[in-house]
């Protein structure tokens, strides 16, 4: 099959898509180099994929944080139909860095690639955060929604105007937080029950009460019921909020609408895919179940 | 060899369209290829006043394939009509509009609007979508509904081809194609999806929100190159294949069996530059089989 080059690398705003190779894939935390079928179970294991993007694909320019790509190993065929979208960790020099968790059947299988493997990659997609330099901006990650505020925090010009609040359940060796830059404070807590889960709501509280009275920015990304939380305590003080939503895509482009949320503001549903996945936490319902 | 086909007055310069609710409106592959590089696009089935669609989750991954119960989510018809189609390179690819009702007068109102546009090449009538409970699955799934239907459609459609989309979830399809030839369809696409449901035995909860959607993906090709070579033999019209194409091979496939033409459905969802690959794979695939010509090919299995 042809492969055709279908847009030039320095076409900042377009996205792309290409075939890919992976240069490295590891496996962050405590058991760190251990294979992906190890006792810690497949909704624990945490990696750090590496594609070699000198191929084509928007350079540093062409993308905001908190945009995500659609990834697909070419090794699948058929038996997993969709790419998986994961948010931009890293993009720099060349190489695109993904941060992800084995959740299912395609990140257990993405868990086995090897280096030299090629996999199908389109994007920069969808909208990112809102980055406002002089602005004090409150970083707010559950688990795995910690991977595009890494890159959020590297791009940002002011690192030390951004505070990052993390929040998680597995071990925080899990997370790479090395890559964060130091000048950012940082505060991680982890929840383990759920006496430790309402400390944690609190804690979410008293810094987003503290934002909204500042007239700070406040980035969330994370698991669903999280961003509900987030959600609920931002319209509570009127704080200035951003939410990462990460629905189910089969496409990534805006054509299957298998991913869309209601907002406050539209008749239709809005495909998280192309109008997010980045949304004002006013203009957004977040339904389902917490 | 020369690709372009010629079916009831529309011109395709290559037999590689794009199925209808798989590819937008088709601005959003535009990033991805060239969009006049392919036979036709089928446009997302439009219907007369906008539609929300069925609660989420509406779309589900089943082995080599998907299920969707997106319930028809679109725009409206007006919408499409200024807002979107001025976009496309109508004239130089055609656009193919799909119609979705609920009964026969607005079938007939949504043909009339969309006929009158310049940029509409032909109306493709969505008989047989199974999502939405009061939908078209009634039309597509009674051969007298299907020729009320179609010929409704064609009363109103001036001189645009008329094509109708057939569901597979029948008993005996060329009954309904038959149907739908006597109703005065100039053109038949088949399949659409095979209805079907998958369950999660953990939280004992269904897949999709609507329990039971649309089954497509490379899992349904064997059901469609049956169906399209049943009908092929039943019914003297040119036939659109679709159902599980992924590869320039799998083009083919439909049109040894009796397709003109075949659409592109959900392997768009595997790579957004899917279609235009398979557009520019296809004449390599037909040089490499020594194939000289569609009329030498088409409908050429030695069974």
């Amino acid at each position: 099959m042809p492969d055709n080059t279908l847009m030039a690398a320095d076409a900042a705003s377009s996205p792309v898509c290409r075939e890919f190779t992976v240069m490295e894939l590891r496996r962050t935390g405590p058991e760190s180099g251990s294979p992906a079928h190890s006792p810690v179970g497949p909704d624990q294991s945490h990696w750090l994929l590496d594609l070699d993007l000198t191929a084509g694909f928007p350079g540093d320019a062409g993308w905001t944080p908190g945009q995500f790509v659609m990834l697909r190993p070419v090794s699948w065929s058929f038996e997993l139909l969709w790419a998986r979208p994961f948010s931009i960790c890293m993009l720099e020099s060349g190489v695109l860095r993904l941060f992800f968790q084995v959740v299912g059947r395609g990140t257990r299988a993405m868990s086995a690639l090897r280096p030299g493997d090629r996999v199908v990659a389109w994007g920069p997609l969808g909208q990112g955060f809102a980055l406002e330099p002089e602005t004090s901006t409150l970083l707010l990650a559950g688990g795995i929604g910690l991977a595009p505020f890494i890159g959020y925090a590297r791009r940002h010009p002011q690192p030390e105007k951004l505070r990052l609040f993390f929040g998680h359940r597995p071990e925080v060796a899990e997370y790479p937080l090395d890559l964060l830059p130091q000048e950012m404070p940082m505060e991680a807590s982890r929840q383990t029950c759920a006496e430790e889960l309402a400390c944690f709501v609190d804690d979410l509280e008293r810094r987003i009460k503290e934002y909204a009275a500042r007239q700070g920015l406040i980035l969330a990304c994370g698991p669903h019921p999280f961003l509900r939380a987030v959600q609920g305590l931002a319209m509570k003080h009127r704080a200035r909020a951003q939410l990462s939503l990460e629905n189910r895509m089969a496409c990534g482009v805006g054509a299957c609408l298998g991913c869309v949320t209601e907002t406050t503001n539209q008749t239709l549903p809005v495909k998280v895919c192309t109008q997010g996945p980045v949304f004002w936490a006013g203009d957004v319902h977040l339904g389902g179940e917490a | 060899m020369n690709l372009a086909v010629e079916m009831a007055g529309v011109r395709l310069k290559n037999p590689v369209l794009t199925a209808s609710g798989t590819f937008g409106y088709g601005l959003e592959f535009a990033a991805y290829g060239d969009l006049t590089a392919l036979g036709g696009i089928v446009v997302k089935g439009l219907s007369w006043e906008p539609r929300k669609g069925n609660p989420m989750p509406r779309v589900a991954e089943t082995p080599c394939g998907m299920l969707n119960a997106i319930g028809l989510q679109n725009i409206g018809v007006h919408r499409f009509v200024e807002e979107k189609l001025p976009l496309l390179p109508w004239a130089e690819v055609p656009v193919i509009a799909n119609l979705y009702a609920c009964d026969v007068t607005d079938f007939a109102r949504l043909a009339e609007y969309l006929a009158e546009q310049e940029g509409v090449a032909a109306l493709e009538v969505n008989i047989s979508c199974p999502n939405v409970q009061a939908g078209g699955i009634l039309f597509g799934q009674d051969p007298g509904q299907a020729a009320r239907v179609t010929r409704a459609v064609k009363d109103r459609a001036g001189t645009k081809p008329v094509i109708v989309k057939l569901s597979p979830n029948v008993t005996d399809i060329t009954a309904v194609a038959k149907a739908a030839a006597d109703g005065g369809a100039d053109i038949l696409a088949l399949i659409n999806t095979l209805s079907g449901m998958a369950v999660d035995v953990r939280n004992r909860r269904p897949r999709l929100a609507n329990v039971i959607g649309g089954l497509s993906g490379p899992a349904i090709k064997p059901v469609g190159l049956r169906c399209v070579y049943q009908v092929s033999r039943a019914v003297d019209l040119p036939i659109i294949g679709l159902g599980g194409i992924a590869s320039a091979e799998n083009v083919l496939e439909y049109i040894l069996v009796g397709a003109w033409a075949v659409q592109v459905g959900t392997a768009n969802f595997l790579r957004p530059d899917m279609a235009f690959r398979i557009a520019a794979e296809l004449p390599l695939l037909l040089d490499e089989l020594g194939v000289s010509s569609w009329d030498e090919f088409r409908g050429a299995l030695r069974a």
